[in-house]
């Protein structure tokens, strides 16, 4: 049936949502399943499959669902309108993300601001200090209050080393990929697979170097997630932060794939545009930690 | 109009046995403080009743008047902005208006400087513990109301849940300073006739303060969910004058002398026995139940536990260390050498637990000493 | 799949597939609808054990750590099990037909986030059946009682929250897009019906602040597996950041659980006095105000916890603030009905009886944002009465005007008018003496959370719980209601309230399963 520009896509029936429902009950159940067996001592059986098949239907789901709405964009169903659609869900979809690295940041903001100094003796309610006389509150917070609980940490990490260098790497990929962007809305698509190439070789080069940091805080440093409240915050930020350049990457890396398909043109790429918006999310989410975490 | 409705309802429903006499108000309290949290309260409800009367008066005025059934016309009217103004101006000018004293109050309240008396309570899961700061005395403060009465077996007394083995003893017209913590969880130290709601947080201090006028008992709760028993446990504060607290110090301190003496005195087992079972009544049962069934996945079972019928320096490592991360408290901060082995000797000789050992206040002594 | 080309024009599909694979609005608006009506019953069920453990004072029919557990679970499944899905699914039926759209703006979407929801919860009730217990550390779930003292369950609540979280977002995203970009041509913002204004704001706090629960979940998940130390003052931390993030979510969140009833009021007030409403501008702005304020107002919950003094009076200033844009909102209601003509039918019923306890219960709300005396009122019934007056006279009538309201144009019925007034009348008795004496027993000082109390607050506390079961069972009566309308009721006319206005009512009745495949245009006065 022709439609008319005018006309909205709504979609008929779709397996994907109740598909995506049952992943994510799969993925999540298992989680909490293992972690559950695991305070018992016993690894579940049940859970791994759990999860391991959550995530198998989550993937599943997300690549058929999108393959879907490709297809169904490829055919000109969509209109300009539904385009504005997805446009203002991605901007609230990251505006959410925003809100939960606020948090995060929030409660760094707080653990520095007020509850360290307080424990240490300083502020309104130092008098806490009376329970932790051996603790002196600087930060970053090499030894806890409780020493025995958490052991304290060797060093910290030089911001000055692998995190700048990651901060680099970063900034740069935020300009390489406006480069791709450039070149796609020009139509120089052999540009745009250069550009967004090396975008995506820095996003993997930034999460090599972070593993690489991971492994020397754990092995070297003893900057460890059971190290108190600064490797706590310190892994809870860089983290996420870095699961979130996974997903950047790996959304990438589709973008990519369908250039090279020949998906795009000049004016209509919004998932372009979607993944680009990612991206720089990304990327500032980076440059506030790196100067609340690792400089300040 | 509501309340008389609701007093006439509440006596035909009540019960005849039950009756204590029925209180519906905050009470004003026996400290500056409660008196004026009192008057502020007054104060906004007045208020609040005015408004509401005002706002719902008109609402009906209008219900009964301008209804179809009475032919009422419908206006047109859609806003007016004068109106809009004058109605957010007018609250904003109560609002300043109920700040004032509150704000008063409030920065009195956090005055807590140059205090007579320093008192630290910490809160446990499920007792508090008083420690007299200066003065070389502390203890705890454990419910005191039988199971009996709470399981409806036996006829609820007045006090019912509201009484307590040791009250905190204080004297009256002196500014006592209360600094707050926990060893657990959460808890939070309320006695309304103080007008003290504090929460109790591990690893942090808070601090309040009073000047008692008058002297009394004034029964508080716990008020912030601690876990299970929640609802058991209580405070008791008996403000006494300052001659009689000087008297109840001295009490006290030669209490706990006797109580040093004690360690070194011959234990047999059936006074240990005996006043084990005390001791486990009042601290342990709560988690590990008085016949040692426990609660499965959260207070293992002492009868037939594998640390109870072990060795038994495992056995004193536990209770006297505890395991903090788990929920089992280190009683070796709670209770005497004495205690700890009575108890200790009872978890081994009770219920289906028959090893016949006997565990001295001596050799707990010497373990306790060792850390 | 089934993304066949022809999407209008026919009618559901067959069968049970119908209900899962849908991703009409309409019927995702009942989905929600029927969902959050069955967990009312599971939450309030529990609500009857509290209520009925609290009828006597002494330890009758269930032990404190189930006891616990039943205070926890009611409170967490009325709040993301019965309001919020509620206000969801009346979104789903209203928004589009009020704002002229054929559908939400991501159908597909739409559908994902209702099915999350049996799983979530799914999730959640199972823990009543773990060794340990469910959750018993309340729905405020405040560490380190959460966390280092929580059951084992505790693993799938946080899970359980973050599944709630997910369809929440994007639900919410959803609704957002939905008002932005759907609108029928000519239609401006200060256009949109009030309903459809307070849901997109609620969307906005939605969007800002489930996050940030999800983040605090978090944070709990690492202290309980992880070995962090967030809320352990033993490793740096703080028990009380976890409040302080907590409540960050959870203020916002009672305005998400109000904002929508505001909505529903604001359009049936009009219709029932036959009187535009009184100030829809200053409505607008009012709820965006209440909005904003309520993103720095959090520690009002936390005014015992030991905050320093300027802290205490920060959040005792913004929070009584609240009152002058509600109060604007609650003078604007009565305005609208002076000078009307009125008629009362149930749907107004509820409404009025929603101005008046909502507003005694804004007015307990202020008299607790006053700091010092909050250090008596805290954690006592007085609060639990606070809250319910503001949640089940507001946010549930709120809910229950709006079915009567629409009910006729959904399912092409009209309800028995007569039952539906008896409905209010015993829900209003009931719901007054269940929460009403619970002011009496706070301010005499009983704190909540207890399943068993001193002798003083007993004849209160029967008092109420016979009010419980009074409120409790007549719901079972609306349930009656409802089915019996939809089975058997009259035929409903197209404009089944003489006064009504607006789109939602220019559809034929019952509303076709698409409607405005071709938008109507508005504007043109
Ligand atoms: C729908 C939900 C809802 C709503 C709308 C509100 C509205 C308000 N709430 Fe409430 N509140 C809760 C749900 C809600 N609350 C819940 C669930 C809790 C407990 C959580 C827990 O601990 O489990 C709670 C607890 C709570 C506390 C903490 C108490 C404590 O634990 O110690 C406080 C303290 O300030 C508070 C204040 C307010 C205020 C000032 C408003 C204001 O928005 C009210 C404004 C309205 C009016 C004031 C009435 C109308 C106005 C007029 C007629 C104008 C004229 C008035 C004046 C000038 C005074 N609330
Ligand atoms: C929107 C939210 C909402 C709603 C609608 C309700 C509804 C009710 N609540 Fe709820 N309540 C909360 C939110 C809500 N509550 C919250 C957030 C808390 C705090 C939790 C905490 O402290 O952590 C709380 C706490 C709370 C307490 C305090 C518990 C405590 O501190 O220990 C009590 C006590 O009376 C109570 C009672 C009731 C009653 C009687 C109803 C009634 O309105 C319920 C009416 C019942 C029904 C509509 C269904 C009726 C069911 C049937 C007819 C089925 C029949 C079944 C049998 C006979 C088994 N609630
Ligand atoms: C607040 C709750 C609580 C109280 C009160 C309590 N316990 Fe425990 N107890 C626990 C918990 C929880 C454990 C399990 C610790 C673990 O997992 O290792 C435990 C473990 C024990 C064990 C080891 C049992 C085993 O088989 O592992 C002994 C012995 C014990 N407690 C004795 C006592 C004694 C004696 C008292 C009173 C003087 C007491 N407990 C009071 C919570 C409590
Ligand atoms: Cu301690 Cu409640
Ligand atoms: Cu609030």
């Amino acid at each position: 049936m022709v439609q008319s520009p005018q006309a909205y896509y709504v979609p008929a029936q779709s397996y994907w949502p109740i598909i995506g429902a049952i992943g994510l009950f799969g993925t999540l159940g298992g989680t909490a399943l293992l972690l559950y067996s695991l305070q018992q001592e016993q690894a579940s059986l049940l859970a791994q499959i759990m999860l391991f098949s959550g995530i198998l239907i989550l993937a599943g789901m997300l690549i058929g669902w999108f393959a879907a709405v490709i297809a169904e964009s490829r055919k000109g169903l969509y209109s300009p309108q539904l385009d504005l659609s997805f446009r203002y869900s991605m901007s609230w979809f990251i505006f959410s993300e925003v809100m939960f690295f606020f948090a995060f940041f929030g409660a760094l903001f707080y653990i520095r601001v007020f509850a360290v100094p307080w424990l240490g003796g300083e502020g309104d309610k130092g008098l806490a200090n009376m329970l932790w006389p051996d603790f002196t509150a600087v930060w970053p917070l090499l030894e806890a209050p409780n020493t025995d609980q958490f052991r304290p940490i060797k060093a910290i990490i030089d911001p000055w080393h692998i995190p700048l260098l990651n901060t680099i790497l970063l900034v740069a990929s935020s300009f390489t990929l406006l480069a791709a962007h450039k070149f796609l809305k020009k139509g120089n698509r052999p540009k745009v697979k250069l550009w967004l190439g090396i975008t995506i070789a820095l996003g993997l080069s930034f999460l090599t170097l972070q593993i690489f940091e991971y492994f020397e805080a754990y092995n070297e440093l003893n900057l460890t997630l059971e190290s108190g409240i600064y490797g706590a915050t310190f892994f809870l930020l860089t983290g996420f932060h870095g699961a979130h350049v996974t997903i950047g990457s790996i959304i990438l890396m589709v973008l990519l794939l369908r250039v090279y398909q020949g998906h795009f043109t000049g004016e209509k790429h919004f998932a372009f545009e979607a993944g680009a918006w990612y991206w720089h999310f990304v990327d500032v989410v980076w440059i506030l930690l790196f100067t609340t975490v690792y400089i300040l | 109009m509501r309340q008389l409705l609701q007093l006439i309802c509440s006596a035909l429903v009540l019960s005849p046995g039950t009756s204590v006499a029925l209180e519906f108000n905050m009470p004003a309290g026996v400290t500056q403080t409660s008196q004026s949290i009192y008057g502020l309260h007054m104060t906004i409800f007045y208020i609040c009743l005015v408004i509401a009367i005002v706002v719902f008066g008109v609402m009906f005025w209008s219900i009964f008047h301008h209804r179809k059934s009475k032919g009422a016309k419908a206006s047109q009217f859609h806003g007016s902005v004068l109106v809009e103004i004058i109605w957010t101006i007018i609250p904003i000018v109560i609002l300043v208006a109920m700040a004032v004293p509150a704000t008063k109050t409030l920065v009195d309240m956090y005055d807590t400087s140059e205090s007579d008396i320093d008192i630290q309570v910490t809160g446990h899961q499920w007792k508090w513990h008083y420690k007299y700061i200066g003065e070389d005395l502390g203890f705890f403060s454990i419910l005191a109301t039988s199971k009996e009465e709470i399981e409806n077996r036996k006829k609820k007394n007045p006090n019912y849940l509201l009484e307590v083995d040791n009250p905190l003893v204080v004297p009256i017209n002196k500014k006592i300073r209360f600094l707050f913590t926990s060893n657990d969880v959460i808890h939070a130290w309320w006695v309304p006739d103080l007008a003290i709601k504090k929460d109790a947080v591990p690893g942090f201090i808070n601090e309040s303060w009073t000047r008692i006028d008058k002297p009394g008992t004034y029964r508080g709760q716990c008020a912030e969910l601690c876990g299970m028993h929640h609802a058991f446990m209580p405070i008791e504060v008996k403000a006494v004058s300052e001659d009689d607290y000087a008297l109840w110090l001295d009490e006290q301190k030669a209490l706990k002398q006797a109580e040093a003496a004690s360690t070194e005195l011959e234990w047999s087992q059936e006074q240990l026995m005996t006043a084990g079972a005390k001791i486990y009544e009042k601290n342990c049962a709560v988690c590990h139940q008085a016949d040692g069934s426990g609660i499965p996945q959260a207070f293992p079972a002492l009868n037939g536990s594998p640390i109870a019928l072990g060795p038994k320096a495992d056995h004193m490592a536990i209770v006297i260390q505890g395991r903090l991360e788990k929920g089992m408290p280190a009683f070796g901060e709670q209770l005497s050498a004495v205690d700890i082995a009575a108890v200790i000797t009872y978890e081994r000789n009770s219920w289906d637990n028959k090893t016949g050992d006997k565990v001295t206040p001596a050799e707990v002594q010497a373990v306790m000493e060792k850390q | 799949m089934s993304e066949h080309m022809d999407t209008a024009h026919h009618g559901p599909a067959k069968g049970w597939t119908r209900w899962i694979l849908t991703t009409n609005h309409k019927d995702i608006g009942t989905l929600y609808l029927v969902f959050s009506l069955i967990m009312l019953f599971v939450g309030g069920s529990m609500a009857f054990v509290i209520r009925a453990e609290l009828f006597q004072p002494g330890l009758q029919l269930v032990v404190p750590e189930f006891f616990n557990q039943m205070t926890t679970m009611h409170g967490l499944i009325m709040v993301f099990g019965a309001v919020m899905p509620a206000f969801v699914g009346l979104a789903n039926w209203q928004v589009p037909l009020m704002i002229g759209a054929p559908d939400m703006a991501l159908p597909r979407l739409n559908n994902w986030s209702f099915w999350i929801l049996p799983f979530a919860f799914a999730m959640l009730l199972s823990t009543l059946f773990m060794a340990g217990g469910a959750p018993d550390f309340g729905w405020t779930f405040y560490a380190p009682l959460s966390t280092t003292y929580a059951p084992p369950s505790v693993t799938f609540f946080i899970f359980a929250i973050h599944m709630m979280g997910i369809s929440s977002i994007m639900g919410a995203i959803n609704i957002i897009v939905t008002i932005f970009n759907m609108r029928a041509p000519g239609m401006k913002m200060m256009d949109l019906p009030l309903f459809v204004w307070t849901w997109l704001i609620t969307a906005f706090l939605l969007i800002a602040v489930m996050p940030v629960l999800a983040a605090v979940v978090t944070m709990m998940l690492m202290d309980v597996h992880f070995g962090t130390s967030f809320f352990n003052a033993a490793g740096g931390g703080d028990p009380v950041l976890f409040q302080h993030v907590f409540w960050f979510f959870a203020h916002p969140e009672v305005y998400i659980m109000v904002l929508p009833a505001f909505g529903v009021v604001s359009q049936i007030v009009p219709t029932f006095s036959r009187k535009p409403l009184f100030g829809y501008h200053s409505m607008v702005y009012a709820t965006a105000a209440i909005a904003v304020m309520s993103f720095i107002v959090w520690a009002h919950h936390m005014f015992t916890v030991g905050m320093p003094l300027t802290g205490e009076l920060f959040f005792m200033y913004t929070t009584m603030l609240i009152a002058v844009p509600t109060g604007v909102k609650v003078f604007n209601w009565v305005s609208t009905m002076f000078k009307g003509s009125m008629t009362f039918e149930t749907p107004m019923l509820f409404a009025i009886a929603f101005i008046v306890l909502f507003t005694i219960g804004g007015l307990s709300g202020l008299m607790l944002a006053i700091a010092p005396a909050d250090f008596q009122y805290h954690d006592t019934y007085f609060v639990v009465a606070h809250f319910h007056y503001v949640l089940v006279p507001g946010s549930v009538f709120g809910i229950i005007a709006g079915v009567y309201y629409w009910l006729p144009k959904w399912c092409g019925k009209m309800y028995n008018e007569k039952l539906g007034q008896l409905h209010f009348w015993l829900s209003f008795i009931g719901v007054n003496l269940t929460f009403f004496p619970m002011h009496f027993v706070g301010l005499a000082g009983m704190p909540r959370r207890i399943p068993d109390y001193a002798l003083q607050f007993a004849d209160f506390n029967m008092i109420t719980s016979l009010g419980a079961f009074l409120f409790g069972t007549t719901q079972l009566l609306f349930v009656y209601i409802i089915i019996k309308t939809v089975r058997s009721g009259k035929a409903a006319e197209q404009l089944p309230w003489d006064g009504a206005k607006g789109l939602e009512w220019s559809v034929p009745t019952p509303a076709p399963y698409h409607t405005f495949s071709t938008p109507p245009v508005v504007g043109e006065k």
